[in-house]
């Protein structure tokens, strides 16, 4: 066996996926537990005195999956990338561990008011409902923890920059500090969020608090996290899918291109969110549409390269026709299916989010299920099963072992595809036709309608299916480690050759300091002067309260 | 673009999606020009004692003329006031809402009727109900453990 230059990195990134899948497998319980209660069959009960509340479920879910999952997910997703496609060791590998600590101290302290009952606000934390300080500290934690490893993959990019003058940054390593380099920036609203509001805030030395500011920084980085989520399977779609289906990247300066285009558009857009909120201009609310119009472009752009990239897989594996191509599609390998299923559903997640972001059709199914269903077609398919898909190979490939089971892994995916369309489908129509609330205890709800009973009976259904299917992603991961046999050989990490060379790439597709110039340009334009307004006016008045 | 080469087959599709992406905006400004806007600076309220500034008025419908109406709905910790709002088909509502404590939100089933509640704010919107019957109206932004008890209808009654 040749020798691992990277054990240090991989047991890194192990550590962040470890905590990850712990994080899931917490969180998923709770999902079929809201879709059964919403048809009558509560089961929280049988947990009391445990988890006190339906809402202390919910949150749990929203923690533990959309932030927690992620968040150490990509960060150490993100390490492994930025190494192997650099072929260099992290220059500073204590920054990187230092920030895997802090995220995993703030992990501890977000779970103990969590779990106590006393930070049941939802995900969204919005103020006046009051967390205990811990919850937001913990948070915060969290959030400085993934900064500081962000910037131990900068010196270890600026290190290669420096030995490699005049070379193209590989796309994979460019991809992975873009998306941190995104986040970072988009953060700062939950920062300012967190260290000026709540956490002075919920510790008692301010007494009130300002909810439409809060509810602003806090969509300053909430719409731009979901491309944080997303930007890392979109390294995996352009840098490493081609790969396992057999192509080519068919154009890498484009694939650039689209990365620079989601830094520059991705965070000037979170008014989206606020629509149906008093106290902010219509005017801004336009302008974030107009914006957010523009950063679906990219996405887009980014379906044209990877099918076709794709395509040139299908082709050189024998496949003919106009579509017949895709059939020759390695669809036998998990990874594969779970990454190209996850890309078919973005079309409609992302046809889903066009209306959401369009301005006043969006009051059509703002705060309704329709979200939920959006939702988990985007987050929970689109980014969680490419996850899935990339685990495929990397667990493998980080523990030594073979995949325990192909096969079961084809089903765990196709089972998540079956269960999503009824849990999604149902909880579109719901929002749409009959404007039924999301994130509420519908179950009791006096005004549950019989004509509502079949949609969310097909959404438990979907949600039960869901549930499955994770548990069995969970036995298959556990199989790999514990059960599997020694690999026969070392794997690598699919690296998708560029159609034509990178090296012919032009240079202003990989210099920073003008595209920063823009993101924060745009952002000064776009958020500074109703954010300026909102600080002008601002209002510390409304006391916490604990509504649970 | 200095030096960037495009597949031409690539750059129909980017034409093609910036078609498609100024159609939408354009159907999206058209409908905003003409039909449904958002809530904006309708009214900031004065929150701290003593202060000046603006008062919500007691919760109440009111009629302001021949089929207008104001409604003033205060939503609180688990309710709405008031929860039950009769007016005559062919009627013109502007409703205020605000928030006496945390977030609520306000969404009449079957209209476009969608708003934020915020502690300090008037959210503010107008809607013509033309069609008698029963419009059932939910809380949908959590707010708490009888975050789901928390609705209300407009009666719309025919004029006969």
């Amino acid at each position: 066996m040749p020798e691992n230059n990277f054990r240090l990195e991989e047991r890194l990134t192990a550590w962040h996926i470890g905590i990850a899948l712990g994080a899931l497998f917490v969180g998923t319980w709770f999902g079929p537990l809201q879709v059964l209660e919403h048809v009558g069959i509560d089961l929280y009960g049988k947990l009391a005195p445990g988890i006190k509340s339906y809402y202390q479920g919910l949150t749990l879910h929203g923690v533990l999956n959309a932030l927690v999952y992620t968040t150490f997910f990509i960060t150490g997703f993100l390490t492994f990338t930025t190494v192997h496609s650099l072929k260099t060791r992290l220059r500073f590998p204590w920054v990187n561990i230092l920030g895997l600590w802090l995220m995993a101290a703030g992990l501890l302290m977000t779970a103990v008011p969590l779990l106590l009952d006393n930070a049941t606000v939802l995900y969204t934390f919005y103020p006046p409902l009051q967390a205990s300080a811990l919850f937001y500290i913990g948070l915060t934690l969290v959030v400085v923890g993934s900064w500081v490893e962000g910037f131990g993959l900068y010196f270890t990019v600026a290190a290669w920059r420096a030995t490699h003058q005049g070379e193209r940054t590989p796309f994979i390593a460019f991809g992975s500090v873009l998306t941190m380099a995104m986040w970072q920036i988009a953060s700062l609203g939950i920062a300012a969020e967190m260290l000026v509001l709540l956490i002075p805030w919920s510790l008692g030395w301010v007494r009130g608090t300002d909810p439409l500011l809060a509810r602003t920084l806090f969509w300053f980085t909430g719409h731009p996290i979901v491309y944080f989520w997303l930007l890392p399977a979109y390294v995996s779609w352009y840098g490493m899918l081609p790969k396992q289906a057999g192509g080519k990247l068919f154009s890498d300066p484009l694939a650039r291109l689209a990365f620079w285009l989601f830094l520059v558009l991705s965070i000037p857009v979170g008014l989206h969110h606020q629509f149906a909120d008093p106290g902010i201009s219509p005017t801004w609310k336009a302008v974030h549409t107009l914006l957010t119009y523009g950063v679906t472009f990219p996405s887009l752009l980014t379906a044209f390269t990877v099918i076709a990239s794709l395509e040139l897989g299908g082709r050189a594996r024998g496949g003919k026709g106009l579509f017949a191509w895709v059939c020759k599609l390695p669809w036998q390998d998990p990874s594969f299916s779970a990454q190209a299923l996850a890309m078919a559903t973005f079309a409609f997640g992302g046809i889903g989010g066009i209306i959401n972001a369009s301005y006043n059709v969006d009051l059509v199914v703002h705060n309704t299920l329709w979200i939920v269903g959006h939702f988990h077609l985007t987050l929970a398919t689109t980014v969680v099963l490419s996850f899935i898909g990339i685990t495929y190979w990397l667990v493998p490939k980080l523990s030594g072992k073979e995949l325990w089971s192909a096969r079961a892994a084809r089903i765990q995916v196709w089972l998540w595809i079956v269960g999503m369309l009824p849990f999604s489908a149902s909880h579109h129509l719901l929002g749409l036709r009959y404007g039924v609330p999301r994130r509420t205890m519908l179950g009791t709800a006096p005004y549950l309608s019989l004509e509502w009973n079949p949609l969310l009976l097909l959404a438990a259904l979907g949600g039960v299916l869901l549930w499955a299917s994770l548990l069995l992603y969970f036995v298959i991961v556990l199989g790999t480690m514990f059960g599997s046999r020694k690999a026969a050989q070392t794997s690598e990490m699919p690296v998708a050759e560029a159609l034509v060379d990178p090296s012919e790439t032009p240079a202003w597709l990989d210099t920073w300091t003008p595209w920063l110039i823009v993101t924060i340009l745009l952002i000064l334009l776009s958020y500074g002067p109703p954010l300026a307004e909102l600080v002008r006016n601002v209002d510390l008045s409304s006391p916490g309260l604990r509504a649970w | 673009m200095n030096g960037l080469r495009v597949d031409p087959y690539e750059r129909g599709w980017m034409i093609a999606s910036g078609i498609i992406l100024a159609f939408f905006l354009l159907a999206v400004g058209v409908s905003a020009y003409h039909g449904f806007t958002l809530p904006g600076h309708d009214e900031r309220l004065e929150t701290s004692p003593g202060g000046g500034g603006a008062r919500f008025p007691e919760p109440a419908v009111v009629q302001r003329g021949p089929g207008r109406y104001d409604v003033y709905m205060r939503a609180q910790i688990w309710a709405f006031v008031p929860n039950e709002i009769k007016i005559p088909a062919g009627s013109t509502v502007t409703f205020h809402v605000t928030s006496a404590d945390v977030l609520h939100g306000f969404l009449i089933e079957r209209t476009n009727i969608n708003l934020m509640a915020l502690p300090g704010q008037v959210s503010k919107t107008t809607a013509r109900f033309d069609t008698p019957g029963e419009y059932r109206f939910f809380c949908h932004e959590y707010c708490g453990l009888g975050h789901q008890i928390m609705w209300g209808k407009v009666i719309v009654e025919s004029r006969s």
